[in-house]
């Protein structure tokens, strides 16, 4: 029960990143119809310059707002010098170009920072808290919560102001919505910063337990795309769904069967998910008019 | 139709004579290396343009087979005492047979599907790979025997500048005659409208199988290739980031163009070669490189280049 309870609490951890880096890929796929493979180096520059920041000296919480104002500021720079030219590329060009972005910040950050791991102290301390025989990191409860703040945070955004309800409007239709008179290159700006705000706070937030260095966004993106597709891709509920069920999956996958391949789960799950249920567990059928 | 062959030939031609050329005009074996690794990776990139432009399937997990065909070559001499040749056909059946099984139920996914699809079976390979250290050695790679062909040591960068040569005009020669086949019009069929070509008559799940195991093939012979001339092969050679590559040439060079295919695989190689003084700042430059490659030259160098010239004879 005690093991079962560790798996358990250790998966949601972990799912709730993987959450958080979908939910990033699912915003910006909803503004723009661009799948973001840079979405992970957003959750290592929230490390990263947290690390760096609080090294230098600047308290914790500083820190850690200065780094998601560089996250929000590369994010921009993201959309305005590669995404923006690009527009009517196809998909697969753009893939590529967000590929090639992280490639590119994966390679300033090994320059600027360097290639070691880091870690930050947890914010409430690391005296592990006993629940039931499992012994459990307090830094999960940050990791959970704020997860949990900005799902909310966002659901209320999107659903109750103006300014959210237009993202949602140029996710639905991009042409109908910009005949309404909204700016859709404005609120596709808004999905990625809002995307690389989400990124760098789960980056933050998971770095006290999963240490950081500069090439950690790789694997998270893949793994938070396979979420989002989990999930069923655009569909914001799936998304963190989507990625809760893959951390659950990997922690009881690395628990009870093996741990040196705790990697491989996810994506041989996506397989089975995908061969089973190609649009994905909570997406609709996609209808290919002719 | 005779337009058509004679167009043909003039490729091979022109990529026959560019092979024989470039060796009076190299200073020194540097050069010698960095042409056999375009070679190379052009013949993976034309495996890989059969299925994205020809069937216009993407696959972002191609590395994969590279790497099933570099690890062949790299386990079965010296693990199973198998004659280094008849690990690289064995390489390339594994891959082949590894993609009909998987195609099968893969290439069914469309769009961004198909792009986690093809991902998951790269990065799951990948992972085998460097996890089964006691065959493959692990993330540190292993050593690499030498191929030997009828008693004859195939080694040298200057010997291997002309094998991957003599392969890149095979594989072209195969490529360009698949295009006049009824399974290359087939696939351009499929490219253009799966509804259309399975509306006259195209079986279109097997048509996509055919091209993804050729293009994985391709890919295995190409990784196999790669293994013999270094002498030694890590798990890089099987990762996402080498997919990402692949695609690249193949898009850089322009969908569905062959030669397009020799050309991208030419200057993502090299480029990062001219352009990285420093090693720290090598993935820097491959980032910039295909984000401005991409903006600005996204259907292609080679359609966009003969696309200028056909403009001109016109006007």
């Amino acid at each position: 029960m005690a093991e079962f309870l560790q798996f358990l609490i250790s998966g949601l951890t972990v799912g709730a990143v993987y959450a958080l880096v979908a939910l990033g890929f699912t915003l910006i796929y909803n503004a723009s119809g661009v799948v973001n493979f840079a979405q992970g180096e957003f959750v290592m520059l929230g490390g990263m310059v947290t690390v760096f920041a609080s090294a230098a000296g600047v308290p914790l919480p500083l820190a850690a707002v200065v780094a998601i104002v560089v996250a929000v500021v590369i994010g921009l720079l993201l959309h305005r010098l590669a995404i923006e030219p690009a527009r009517g590329a196809s998909a697969v060009t753009l893939i590529i170009i967000t590929i090639g972005a992280s490639i590119l910040l994966r390679g300033l950050a090994a320059i600027i920072f360097d290639k070691q791991f880091h870690k930050l102290p947890g914010f409430s301390g690391e005296t592990p808290i006993d629940i039931l025989g499992a012994a459990v990191q307090p830094q999960s409860f940050w990791v959970l919560g704020g997860t949990a703040v900005v799902v909310v945070a966002l659901y209320v955004f999107l659903e109750h102001t103006l300014l959210g309800k237009a993202v949602l409007a140029t996710a639905a239709n991009r042409l109908a919505a910009r005949l309404v008179g909204i700016n859709t290159t404005t609120i596709m700006a808004l999905a990625f910063g809002g995307s690389a705000a989400i990124g760098a706070i789960a980056g933050i937030l998971v770095t006290p337990i999963t240490l950081t260095n500069y090439d950690v966004g790789t694997l998270l993106a893949l793994k938070g795309f396979a979420a989002a597709m989990l999930g069923g891709m655009g569909n914001p509920l799936g998304a963190v769904v989507g990625g809760l069920l893959l951390g659950l999956l990997e922690a009881f996958g690395a628990g009870y069967l093996s741990s040196t391949y705790k990697d491989a789960f996810a994506f041989l799950v996506i397989l089975i998910v995908l061969f089973a249920a190609p649009q994905g567990l909570f997406g609709r059928r996609a209808v290919e008019r002719v | 139709m005779g337009a058509l062959t004679n167009q043909r030939f003039l490729i091979l031609a022109v990529l026959a004579v560019v092979i024989a050329v470039l060796p009076f005009v190299f200073p020194s074996s540097y050069y010698f290396r960095v042409a056999s690794l375009v070679w190379v990776s052009a013949l993976a990139a034309i495996g890989l343009n059969i299925l994205m432009g020809q069937a216009g399937q993407v696959s972002l997990g191609h590395a994969a087979f590279f790497g099933i065909g570099a690890y062949a070559v790299a386990i079965g001499p010296a693990h199973l005492g198998i004659p280094p040749w008849a690990a690289l056909l064995i390489g390339a059946a594994l891959s082949a047979v590894l993609a009909y099984l998987v195609g099968r139920p893969i290439l069914r996914l469309k769009g961004h599907y198909l792009a986690i699809a093809t991902l998951g079976l790269g990065v799951l390979v990948a992972l085998v790979i460097s996890t089964e250290s006691g065959w493959t050695g692990g993330p540190d790679g292993m050593p690499v025997e030498r191929l030997i062909l009828f008693g004859w040591r195939v080694s040298g960068s200057y010997t291997w500048y002309w094998v991957t040569g003599a392969l890149l005009l095979v594989g072209t020669w195969i490529a360009l005659n698949l295009d006049e086949t009824p399974t290359g019009r087939a696939f351009r069929a499929l490219h253009d409208s799966e509804v259309a070509a399975q509306v006259v008559g195209v079986d279109v799940a097997r048509f996509k199988l055919q091209a993804f195991v050729i293009a994985a093939v391709y890919a295995s012979i190409a990784g196999s290739a790669l293994a013999f001339m270094n002498g030694f092969i890590n798990p890089d050679q099987a990762g996402f980031l080498h997919s990402v590559e692949l695609v690249t040439i193949v898009v850089l060079g322009g969908l569905g163009s062959i030669v397009g295919s020799i050309v991208g695989a030419a200057v993502l190689v090299t480029l990062p070669q001219a352009l990285t003084i420093f090693h720290e700042y090598e993935h820097l430059m491959l980032g910039l490189i295909i984000i401005v490659s991409m903006i600005f030259m996204r259907n292609g160098i080679v359609p966009s280049v003969s696309g200028l010239f056909l403009r001109r004879a016109r006007s």
